[in-house]
């Protein structure tokens, strides 16, 4: 059966309740992998930083990376979770070639964080979302299929496996399930891995990229008819690799459960597969039978029994909670409640913050990262701090239009030189030859120009009718190909008519 | 000299020490001696006679340079091959790890290097440890050099018959539920069986991670406590290996002594099961500890009868996991499935260990993977854990009594080769003393007892001390081993047959 | 006596990437239902309120410091690969997790 036309996402929304569940991978910025000291470095030629360990030779064993754990409370902490007392490792038993031993080192009932919670807001409303657990465990290795269409695993020849990564500590996140969110599911969800990423960078844990896969989001989703009955069949989506994935894929799978739930069928509980490109999730492989991990505690890791004393020592490293921090900003920059929760939507916060300690205003920060870059972003598909223009750099330009060198229009053919990998603001500037003239003679003469080609005008003006100097600012900006203060120009037309 | 390769490891370090033979001379005798008799006795898998004599040569040169060596530098070894050898062939007697050459050496190895032993090769063992008579190598078995038609025990028959057949005067092997002390009692020879964590694992292919643990294989206990004072102590790479001096073990057997000792006998390791002339040679043996000055206590540890289950139910559920990396994706044996044109990886690896795999092998992953699995891990898998919490608290019960323990090492004497194969329950009784040491982690030692009347084969004595307390092990039997060997006029060795030397 | 039948076997197989022969399964199942059966009485005598042992030594809290430790070159790390491509471990297709 084929479904040609889904259910409206409106219609959706209004006869079904969603539930979410989301779990996010965040791989941490340790210097060495959890369980060996193989470097962590993104990049890297294939299988250059390997060892008997991540490489699951005969005979290597593991020995838990300190940081790893540190990381993981700290993680824990910030979601407001309990730290166990005592938890163990455990071997998640599957086979896949990517995974050298053939079972994850991993964390199964006792997790080292559990029972917590964090907020997030959306459009002016503070959503509570529960958090099951947090646990520690290893990445994979990579492969590439040769052969098939596109890099992609259906139709591959044969695969090809580099294990740089396999090892490298990864913390998952597990949500319960999420309630409550109605129409606005799709966009929480997106906010609650927005939130974590700000959380993650905070603490320093971890780069946070999802385009580099430092940051991996799994969105589960049931549909059910009201918010008394009991949870539906959830899917779960993989490959939602940014942000935009998450709200886009959610959004689809709402509409497609709704179709499928109206026409009088069932959901299928399985794992799906979420196409950026054509905007559809599609059935994962159905397996003949579901996976037994056969999980029992790691024997060769021994159990990790955080002291109290060094949790409260890891709390008091703690950053200020984004909240917080976004109240104590938004009183330092004057910004109002609309103003904070736009630039907050947008990612912007942090980015405000940096361009404000080069040196720029608050509101002038703010103009410009929800204004023109946002709008560029959001052009180009990828978020604001993947744009290739830094805080700094858009202090720079802020710096040119207050000494009077750049009008905004210019400024924003700056910004574009700088997004098109032309180089600094200074660099554009003096390339694109951009600057404002602000050379008198240059300015009157052209003024002088405009004036002897506008006698009508110019008499207006002489006449007292100062508002009809606009014309001929404009004919004079023409003339100067923008590159002028159109305020100067002004200044000088009325002196020149005796107007001023 | 003819009779170097009779000499215990002690005496030939004392050699080695006064100048009067070179280690290449003492190397190449026991290199003359494998040459002789292996292709009897099949001890080894690997022959390393380069690099032997390059270490060998290399100790000598050090040594006449005046530099001060460790005790047994210069003293070869045989090493089981479940040690990870960098540059020498390891297959844990394996065809799925056939000509597999590791990148990098086990912490056992790499320490037997930094002393100065040089290694004479791998021996052989039942496939990854598991079995009890060496008939599970992929490589054929290993023949008791007592008698070739019969049984060296296992896992680790090949280094008790390369030393019971006087090819190397040491070897090292790993004990999981009695593979090093089993097919000690069974060739003469001594076996050790160390405090869980007392010994690197590190690069010692897995079996079963909780159970396993590398230890010494000898001729005399002293040899053992030389040895196990070489490759013991804390490892790094080892989250498991106890961060604490090695017992002083050497200086304990300097100082054996049975007297005013509290010597426990365990009631249910004996009796129904057990052949009468193993028994009878254990008695004796306990007449001998209380004419020293020692006190037996009998003793019950009533949770040891459910050790066997406990142990069939943890050692395959580890192994299960351990061996699933044996894969075709990364090294070892590769098969691809017949009459499958285009075959993906997961049949490639079915295929591969289908072929790669031993008999016993598959029997315990299926088992394991059974024990672990959802819906059966509370009946199974975690029931044994908590049996194995009780046995534990049997020992510790036992142990507030007396200072040691003491039982017969294994039920029976070697039997002949192919007499159990078919039957595997029967195969896994030879374990029944050893296994309960192995699930509490603590330490064993098994030492000749004497010849059985039946069939003059060899039996061993188990002796067993608390978690920690190796040395204590190690006083107990030097003091009993010298007892004995007075007894018998020498050691029970030299009543062995000699072995046909080939021309 | 625990019943494991020999589709039981067959699973598991599949679950341990073994491909076993009819032989092979017909002799298994019952060997497996012996040793079940003598394995089986554990559950007797552990009792809920005894905790399970999964490690033999008390310890605890074993950790290393994040820092860098030479590990192999690639060229040790595939040395005993079965095939090699692009300095990658080359393995046949992998069915993976899309349909």
């Amino acid at each position: 059966m084929t479904v040609t036309t889904l259910v409206s996402y409106e219609d959706a929304v209004a006869e079904y309740d969603p539930v979410l569940g989301l779990e996010v991978h965040v791989e941490l910025n340790t210097t060495s992998k959890m369980f060996c000291g193989c470097s962590t470095e993104f990049g890297a030629e294939p299988n250059t930083q390997v060892c008997p360990v991540c490489l699951g030779l005969p005979g290597a064993l593991p020995v838990a990376n300190e940081r790893g754990v540190e990381s993981a409370i700290r993680i824990g902490l910030a979601l407001n979770c309990s730290i166990a007392e005592w938890c163990r490792f455990a071997r998640k038993n599957y086979f896949y070639p990517d995974m050298p031993k053939n079972f994850q080192t991993s964390q199964y009932d006792e997790p080292i964080a559990f029972d917590g919670w964090t907020e997030v807001d959306v459009d002016g409303t503070t959503y509570r979302i529960e958090i099951e657990r947090a646990h520690m465990e290893e990445d994979t290795g990579k492969s590439l299929h040769v052969g098939g269409a596109t890099g992609r695993i259906h139709g591959a020849e044969h695969s090809l496996l580099d294990y740089n990564r396999a090892g490298v500590p990864l913390i998952e996140i597990v949500t319960k399930p999420i309630e409550g969110t109605g129409a606005m599911a799709p966009e929480v969800a997106r906010a609650y891995v927005t939130h974590l990423r700000e959380l993650m960078a905070a603490l320093g844990v971890s780069d946070v990229r999802m385009e580099q896969g430092s940051l991996r989001c799994d969105a589960n989703v049931s549909l059910r008819p009201d918010s008394q009955s009991e949870y539906g069949l959830r899917t779960e989506t993989k490959n939602v690799n940014s942000l935009r994935s998450v709200e886009r894929a959610l959004r689809y799978e709402i509409c497609r459960q709704a179709t499928l739930l109206s026409e009088g069928g069932r959901v299928t509980q399985e794992t799906r597969h979420w196409h950026e490109d054509t905007g559809v999730t599609t059935p994962g492989r159905s397996k003949e039978q579901a996976e037994d991990y056969r999980y029992f505690p790691e024997p060769d890791l021994v159990p990790v029994a955080p002291s109290r004393e060094w949790v409260e020592a890891l709390r008091a490293t703690l950053p200020e909670p984004p909240s917080q921090r976004r109240s104590r900003l938004q009183e330092a920059w004057g910004f109002s409640d609309l103003e904070m929760r736009d630039a907050a939507a947008a990612g912007a916060v942090p980015l405000i913050e940096a361009t404000v300690e080069a040196g720029a205003a608050p509101q002038s920060a703010r103009k410009w990262w929800t204004g023109e870059l946002a709008r560029r972003a959001n052009a180009d598909g990828v978020e604001l701090m993947e744009l290739p223009i830094t805080p700094a750099q858009v202090a720079e330009v802020q710096d040119l239009i207050d000494a009077g060198r750049l009008n905004d229009k210019l400024a924003r053919q700056v910004i574009d030189g700088v997004l098109a990998w032309e180089g600094s603001p200074e660099e554009v500037v003096r390339t694109r030859g951009l600057e404002v003239v602000s050379d008198d003679a240059a300015l009157g003469a052209a003024v002088d120009q405009a004036i002897a080609d506008n006698p009508d005008v110019a008499d207006k003006i002489r006449a007292g009718k100062t508002a009809a100097a606009g014309a001929l600012i404009g004919v004079v900006m023409k003339q100067m190909r923008g590159q002028a203060d159109a305020a100067r120009v002004r200044e000088l037309i009325l002196e020149r008519l005796g107007a001023d | 000299m003819a009779d170097l390769i009779k000499r215990t490891a002690a005496e030939l370090a004392d050699l080695l020490a006064a100048g009067e033979v070179s280690s290449v001379e003492v190397t190449q005798a026991h290199l003359d001696r494998i040459a002789a008799v292996d292709g009897a006795v099949h001890a080894f898998l690997e022959v390393d006679v380069e690099g032997a004599l390059r270490t060998a040569a290399d100790v000598d040169a050090r040594r006449a340079a005046g530099d001060t060596l460790p005790p047994l530098a210069g003293v070869p070894i045989a090493v089981k091959d479940v040690f990870v050898t960098k540059g020498i062939v390891t297959t844990c007697g394996s065809k799925i790890l056939e000509g597999w050459v590791p990148p990098y050496d086990s912490t056992v190895v790499h320490r037997l290097r930094a002393a100065g032993l040089p290694i004479l090769g791998k021996t052989n063992m039942d496939e990854f440890a598991m079995g009890s008579s060496t008939e599970h190598s992929a490589y054929g078995p290993t023949h008791n050099p007592w008698d070739l038609d019969r049984i060296p025990g296992g896992s680790g028959g090949g280094s008790s018959a390369a030393v019971a057949a006087y090819e190397a005067p040491l070897a090292v092997g790993t004990d999981t539920g009695g593979s090093i002390r089993q097919p000690g009692a069974v060739t003469g020879t001594v076996g050790v069986k160390p405090t869980y964590g007392g010994v690197s694992r590190y690069g010692m292919i897995a079996l079963a991670s909780s159970l396993d643990q590398a230890g010494p294989v000898t001729r005399t206990v002293l040899d053992a406590a030389l040895l196990h004072e070489t490759i013991a102590g804390h490892d790094p790479r080892d989250s498991t290996s106890i961060d604490a001096p090695v017992p002083p073990v050497v200086e304990a057997v300097r100082n054996a002594d049975l007297s005013g000792l509290r010597v426990g006998v365990v009631r249910e390791l004996g009796g129904e099961g057990y052949q009468p002339g193993v028994e009878a040679r254990f008695d004796d043996a306990l007449k001998l500890i209380t004419s020293a000055g020692a006190e037996i206590v009998e003793v019950s540890c009533p949770h040891f009868t459910y050790g066997l289950a406990t142990y069939y139910l943890i050692l395959p559920g580890e192994a299960s996991s351990n061996l699933a990396r044996f894969d075709a994706m990364r090294y070892g044996l590769r098969i691809f499935p017949d009459g499958v044109a285009e075959p993906t990886a997961e049949q490639v690896m079915s295929a591969t260990r289908e072929a790669g795999f031993g008999q016993e092998v598959k029997r315990r992953i299926i088992l394991g993977t059974y024990a672990l699995s959802s819906g059966y891990w509370d009946a199974y898998y975690g029931s044994a854990q908590k049996v194995r919490t009780l046995i534990r608290r049997d020992f510790d019960t036992a142990f507030e009594q007396v200072d040691v323990l003491v039982s017969p090492t294994a039920p029976t004497t070697a039997f002949p080769i192919g007499a159990k194969i078919d039957d595997p329950l029967a195969m896994y009784l030879n374990d029944i003393a050893t296994i309960p040491a192995s699930l509490a982690g603590m330490p064993g030692l098994s030492l000749p007892s004497g010849l059985a009347d039946e069939d003059g084969l060899p039996a061993g004595i188990q002796v067993l001390a608390p978690a920690m307390a190796d040395d204590r092990l190690y006083r107990v039997a030097a003091a009993l081993e010298a007892i004995l060997v007075e007894q018998w006029g020498g050691p029970l060795l030299a009543q062995a047959p000699e072995l046909e030397v080939a021309r | 006596m625990p019943e494991i039948s020999r589709d039981d076997v067959a699973h598991l197989a599949s679950l341990a990437r073994i491909d076993l022969t009819d032989e092979e399964l017909d002799h298994l199942a019952p060997q497996l239902a012996v040793i079940l059966e003598s394995v089986a009485k554990v559950s007797e005598v552990a009792a809920a309120d005894v905790p399970p042992t999964s490690h033999a030594v008390p310890l605890s809290n074993v950790y290393r410091a994040d820092e860098l430790r030479p590990g192999l070159t690639p060229e040790e790390a595939l040395a005993g690969a079965p095939e090699v491509e692009q300095q990658r471990f080359a393995v046949p297709r992998i069915l993976g997790e899309e349909a």
